[in-house]
Formats: structure tokens, C-alpha cells, sequence
């Protein structure tokens, strides 16, 4: 039983830890670098994302879902 | 059972991972950062000042946005009794440098490259200034920076400046 409660706050305290170690707003200067966005090239991506919303656009393209009502 | 202690104490370690952050109403943290050139800058030699830290980095596009606007308000309010801090936070000092040539500072620039300022003053994001009074207490924070920011940080500094019995 109390080999249960020990791993049970263990697990618990690991959780706590992720939280503490978190990157801090001022050590970002390497996830602010270009190449460590999601799309390289802005152009590109909002090309693609036009053709696809032209093409989902009745399902609410790449916003909500919507009805095909037109009306979004 | 063997363990226990072991798992105890890291589980302890965790737990106190987090760390306070610097709050309105407290006396701001000293600190003594290198500055542009070969001097320094002590918070504590600007006793009787109303200062401004600015937390900044050269890879953070609302900073360069808040550059100009610092540069005015050190223009303007720096003979009525107020100093303007930038602390950079760029790990290198060559980032920060080449950053300064396209957006020029009127105003003092620290370099805080191990962070440690930074960590004693838990700015929520970049850019993020505090608004020291005359008494050394912290009388506002503010994270991030708008154009439509600018009337209301003025403001805070003028009342500072009032505050100060220097208007």
C-alpha cells in the first residue's frame, strides 16, 4: 500500500517538475529563429491554405466546422 | 522502502522548482549589469529616479516596436527625473549589437546575457518593463508592447514622476 502511494506521488512530483522547467520567456531566442517555425515559407503556406480552403470550404474550410450554408 | 528517502527528496526538489515572481508593490531587485562601452549600470545609484527596466531581445519583433517609443519618453521625461533601462537578454552580445544598429537606443543599455536579472525579475514576455518609483518599490508591469500602449504607459510614467514631487 505504501509502495502505491509513493509511486503515486512520485508521478505526481515528475508532473510538478515539467511545469518548473519550462522554458522562461527570455531564454526563447532560439525558438524565435526562423527555421524553427512550423512553415518556412509564409507565401507558400498561405497559398496552400487558400487552395485548401477553396476546396473544404464547404465542410467550414480550415476554420470551424461549418454546414455548407454559405454563410462563412 | 530503501528508496524512499531518495524518491522524497527529488520529488521535494521539483515541488520548489517554482519560483516567485517579481511582484507590484515590492522593492524591485538590485542588480549591476555591464553596459554599453565599458560601464556599468547599478539600479542602486539611481536611488531617488523614477526607472524604467525594460527586459528586450533582439529576436522579439514588438521590442523593436517599443525602441522609438523609449527613445521619446527618455527624451522627454529623463531631465524631469527619469532613467530608462533596456536589459538584454540575447546570449550573445553580438546579436544584441547588430540589433542596436538598425534600432537605435537613446536611453542606457544593460547586457543580462546569463539571465540572471532576468530570473530575479520573472518577466512574463518579451518585451516586458517594470516601472520602478523614486522609493525603489515596483509600481507597475506591463508584458508586450502596442502602438495603442503608448498613452497609457506614458501616463503611469508621469504619475510616477508626480509621485516623485517631480513634475
Amino acid at each position: 500500500m505504501t509502495k502505491r502511494w509513493m509511486l503515486l506521488l512520485a508521478t505526481a512530483a515528475f508532473l510538478c517538475g515539467c511545469e518548473s522547467m519550462k522554458v522562461q520567456p527570455w531564454q526563447k531566442g532560439n525558438l524565435a529563429k526562423p527555421e524553427m517555425a512550423f512553415d518556412s515559407d509564409v507565401l507558400e503556406t498561405r497559398f496552400a491554405d487558400h487552395t485548401y480552403f477553396s476546396k473544404e470550404g464547404a465542410s467550414g474550410g480550415a476554420g470551424v466546422g461549418g454546414g455548407g450554408c454559405g454563410c462563412n | 522502502m530503501r528508496y524512499g528517502k531518495l524518491v522524497a527528496a527529488v520529488c521535494a526538489a521539483f515541488l520548489v522548482g517554482a519560483v516567485s515572481a517579481q511582484e507590484v508593490g515590492k522593492p524591485a531587485p538590485a542588480f549591476e549589469l555591464p553596459a554599453a562601452g565599458a560601464s556599468k549600470v547599478r539600479l542602486a545609484d539611481l536611488k531617488g529616479r523614477v526607472v524604467l527596466v525594460d527586459f528586450w531581445a533582439s529576436w522579439c519583433a514588438p521590442c523593436k516596436q517599443s525602441f522609438p517609443w523609449m527613445n521619446d519618453m527618455q527624451a522627454k521625461y529623463g531631465p524631469k527625473g527619469l532613467t530608462i533601462i533596456g536589459i538584454n537578454v540575447d546570449k550573445k552580445r553580438e546579436d544584441a549589437d547588430k540589433f542596436l544598429v538598425g534600432t537605435p537606443a537613446k536611453f542606457t543599455v544593460a547586457f543580462d546575457s546569463t539571465g540572471k536579472v532576468a530570473e530575479a525579475y520573472q518577466p512574463k514576455g518579451m518585451p516586458t518593463s517594470f516601472l520602478i518609483g523614486a522609493d525603489g518599490v515596483v509600481r507597475a508591469m506591463h508584458v508586450g508592447f502596442r502602438e495603442s500602449d503608448r498613452e497609457k504607459l506614458e501616463s503611469e510614467l508621469a504619475a510616477a514622476l508626480a509621485a516623485a514631487g517631480r513634475k
